[in-house]
């Protein structure tokens, strides 16, 4: 099918790859359905583009390339909601946002997208472990 | 919005599933206790609505600022 992208122009993508948001997202609970995409090639960015709303796409990156002792515990409950059985089939993704300059950029680790790529089922959770919203990516101890 | 008077240890029921209990009065902070399904998300107000904008600030950046990420490389 085509899609209508904010970052890739039109696209052609494959049904069976959109991952699916029971309850949407905290402030976009009707949108049920994105798609991971590449930044571009071997980037570690992906845009998690809505499939309904062509100007919504979310920057997301791989949170433990960004923050190696980052970790949560995911609740029963949420395994549950997920049908994860085990860590292979799990995803995990934090919401950036993108600010100019780059190095500004945060990256949400209190409200994770935890993925199961296995049924392509997913859920923004809400961890009561400390993290915060808005955590920069580039972290001044690690610049040298 | 039902509005209600408790005293410490006094609860109130909400369906058949949820109650919620006062567990101590210290000044302005109240001590709730939540006893409810465990599909039942329960967050603080404030947090719940930091995702949200969070969420929404995430979601308006511009096109053209992703230029400079296409730069980056991890190493």
């Amino acid at each position: 099918m085509n899609l209508y992208t904010k970052y890739h122009g039109m696209i052609e993508v494959e049904k069976e790859d959109f991952i699916f948001f029971e309850h949407g997202i905290p402030g976009f609970v009707e949108e049920k359905h994105f798609i991971l995409l590449p930044l571009e090639k071997d980037s570690p960015f992906f845009i998690m583009q809505s499939k309904i709303t062509p100007e919504l796409g979310f920057v997301v990156v791989n949170p433990f390339l960004f923050f190696t002792d980052y970790e949560f515990e995911l609740s029963e409950n949420d395994k549950d909601i997920l049908k994860i059985n085990n860590e292979e089939e799990v995803g995990v993704f934090a919401i950036l946002t993108v600010k100019d300059p780059f190095a500004e950029t945060t990256a949400n680790l209190q409200a994770p997208v935890i993925i199961n790529h296995k049924r392509n089922i997913a859920k923004q959770i809400i961890l009561h472990e400390t993290y915060k919203t808005r955590h920069k990516i580039i972290q001044k101890d690690k610049v040298k | 919005m039902l509005v209600l008077t408790r005293k410490t240890g006094e609860s109130i029921q909400i369906g058949d599933e949820i109650e919620i209990t006062v567990l101590s009065v210290q000044g302005d902070q109240i001590k709730l206790g939540i006893h409810a399904p465990k599909n039942i998300e329960i967050h603080r107000k404030e947090i719940y609505i930091s995702i949200q904008e969070s969420n929404n600030e995430a979601a308006s950046i511009q096109k053209n600022m992703l230029d400079q990420m296409k730069l980056f490389n991890l190493k």
